[in-house]
């Protein structure tokens, strides 16, 4: 893809091939591609994704097989015939539902690691781009998989996901009417939704094979952020890494299994086990893990309109991060100050997870009446949703840009080498500090 | 590399004298991209509309509803063009406190009297989708005495107007008449 190719043709079936298509060059050079050789377990997530798409579409395909997409049929196709009476289909079934939460561990990992080690800052801004638009993507497939069993949840998942758009004035209402095929989430929205979520992984794929182009145009970020500067900081993919990741995606098969054979319903709603019901909303209506975030972000803001932008906003805003990061320093480990408010970023989005997975007038310590603040109990769900959504959109919007201007960083080391050094095998780590700011 | 290539064969030298002025080819290409963007518009738009409400979905047409079966202080949820339909037969206590509040602070004012047909004020006939996002609102829950959200806390008044939370709107009023005064046709 980038850099010239070491690929010889050994055979002369090789060499006819290569001089009219040559797959077997473009593999062999993929295979042999100059990797950084300090990349750690945090690197593995891009092979682990890979792996829980192929894992998708392989069951997807196979339960489309058996699933029939109408408002009458869904249900039992899905919680009778699929799960009681193919063969196997328990299993295709529990791989499926339980593969798009593993797959989202890992994009959720792989999206820290990313900004931790400061992964999306230039020459890497489009890479970042294409991985927000795969993580779209990914919610997008997810949410109308979601739909597709016609349970309860199902049902009025959709309908207030679909309600989110009709929030937009002049343009919401025929959007929702568009997307609903009716005067309501019915049978037409079933089937469209079936259509979609069949084409959109294959899209996703598309997207994949961009995202790891534009990796390999400026090569892989590491650990320390520093730029490869020579072939001997790096390694060649095949077996360093082909290895690395293999071994981290049978890690990543024991906690898939533990959830497949012993939790399989661990991550779903009781809800989805009753059919669908256009009259009764379930008393509690909550999205699937991935989500509870944005939905509590969604919530906090007493006005719908504001609501569905700041919800479009919290994921619009990781578009927007490599120009929003000042700091010169790319990797975190050289940047303690920016570590501290990134481990409370964390602590702020998993307070919205549990805020999302909560009733709106729930109380976070419980029995404790707090003060009455405009609207609501200080110690209400609602009040702690406000209180980390502020931070969630402060730090990208206002810690990230001005830390990187004031901040003072550790010294980075000259090469990605130097740091795994033993230090009287050569200069001792940070031999001569690089002070990336004035602060 | 290719317009290297192409450079030799290319035409452009004819047109060097003047190269600003447009030209037949300039004319051809915008003719032919017109015709080009104009086909592929054409061809959107029904792959766009198919995806709006087909007719027969449209054709499920009015509901005529037997009021009788609905006593004093109760509320029937029907499915009305598969949207939910809230039909309670509100109480005196209920419709006082509705009338009360007439000229509270509201997100979308509006009288007790603009939420009902003259004469048949204890019938509150609305669609049973949250203006928020859609669920269906839970009677008895909310400061209010009438409906609360179960999914983002709305609150509404025994009008079912909106008085807390993030609906924007007052549960809408499907279009109704009465037949008679225990027979109603909705739609």
């Amino acid at each position: 893809m980038s850099g010239p190719s070491t690929y010889e043709p050994k055979s002369a079936i090789e060499r006819w091939l290569d001089t009219r298509l040559p797959v077997i060059r473009f593999s062999a050079d993929l295979m042999a591609y100059p990797t950084p050789r300090n990349l750690n377990y945090w690197y593995t997530f891009g092979g682990i994704l890979s792996f829980c798409l192929a894992v998708q579409i392989v069951t997807g395909i196979v339960l489309a097989m058996h699933y029939d997409p109408s408002g009458a049929g869904a249900f039992v196709s899905v919680e009778q015939h699929i799960m009681r009476d193919v063969n196997y289909g328990w299993l295709i079934r529990g791989l499926h539902a339980n593969g798009a939460s593993m797959f989202f561990v890992a994009v959720y990992l792989h999206i820290l690691r990313g900004i931790y080690y400061g992964s999306f800052k230039a020459p890497r801004e489009v890479l970042w781009l294409l991985g927000c638009v795969i993580y779209v993507l990914m919610m997008a497939t997810a949410f109308m998989g979601y739909v597709l069993p016609w349970g309860q949840m199902s049902f009025w998942g959709a309908k207030v996901i679909t309600n989110l758009l009709g929030a937009f004035p002049l343009i919401g209402k025929p959007i929702t009417t568009l997307l609903w095929g009716g005067y309501s989430v019915d049978d037409p929205t079933l089937n469209r939704f079936f259509s979609l979520h069949y084409l959109l992984p294959f899209v996703i794929a598309a997207v994949v094979a961009l995202h790891v182009w534009a990796l390999h145009v400026p090569g892989n970020n590491n650990p320390t952020g520093v730029n490869v500067q020579s072939k001997s900081d790096t390694l060649s993919f095949h077996p360093y890494y082909t290895v690395k990741d293999g071994f981290a995606i049978s890690l990543f098969l024991i906690l898939f299994a533990i959830f497949v054979f012993y939790l399989p319903d661990a991550l779903g709603k009781v809800d989805n086990a009753v059919p669908a019901n256009p009259l009764v909303t379930p008393a509690h209506i909550v999205p699937e893990w991935y989500l509870l975030p944005f939905y509590a972000i969604l919530r906090a803001i007493p006005d719908k309109l504001m609501g569905v932008l700041a919800l479009a906003g919290s994921i619009g805003v990781l578009f927007a991060l490599p120009w929003l990061d000042t700091s010169k320093v790319r990797s975190m480990r050289y940047r303690p100050a920016a570590r501290v408010y990134f481990l409370i970023w964390i602590v702020a989005t998993g307070a919205l997870g549990w805020c999302g997975s909560q009733e709106p007038v729930g109380q976070v310590i419980p029995g404790l009446t707090g003060p009455m603040l405009i609207d609501y109990d200080l110690n209400s769900v609602t009040w702690l949703s406000r209180i980390s959504a502020l931070y969630y959109f402060a730090y990208f919007l206002v810690i990230t840009p001005l830390l990187g201007l004031r901040e003072t960083t550790l010294p980075v080391p000259d090469s990605l080498y130097t740091p795994v050094l033993p230090h009287d095998a050569g200069a001792p780590v940070g031999a001569s500090p690089v002070l990336a700011t004035e602060g | 590399m290719a317009d290297s290539l192409a450079q030799p064969v290319s035409d452009t030298a004819p047109a060097a004298p003047d190269a600003a002025a447009p030209s037949r080819r300039d004319f051809i290409n915008i003719v032919a991209v017109s015709a080009a963007v104009g086909g592929a518009a054409a061809v959107a738009w029904p792959l766009i509309d198919q995806l709006n409400p087909a007719a027969d979905t449209l054709a499920l047409a009015s509901l005529e509803y037997d009021l009788s079966k609905v006593a004093l202080g109760q509320e029937v949820t029907i499915a009305w063009r598969k949207q939910p339909v809230f039909i309670r037969h509100r109480t005196p206590k209920e419709i006082a406190a509705a009338k009360a509040d007439d000229h509270a602070p509201m997100k979308d004012p509006a009288t007790d009297a603009s939420r009902v047909k003259p004469g048949h004020e204890e019938w509150l006939i609305v669609l049973a989708s949250c203006t928020h996002l859609g669920c269906v609102p839970t009677f008895a829950q909310g400061e209010y005495g009438g409906w609360l959200c179960p999914c983002h806390g709305s609150v509404y008044d025994t009008a079912a107007r909106i008085r807390k939370g993030p609906a924007p709107k007052n549960l809408y009023l499907p279009d109704y008449t009465f037949l008679g005064d225990t027979r109603v046709k909705i739609g």
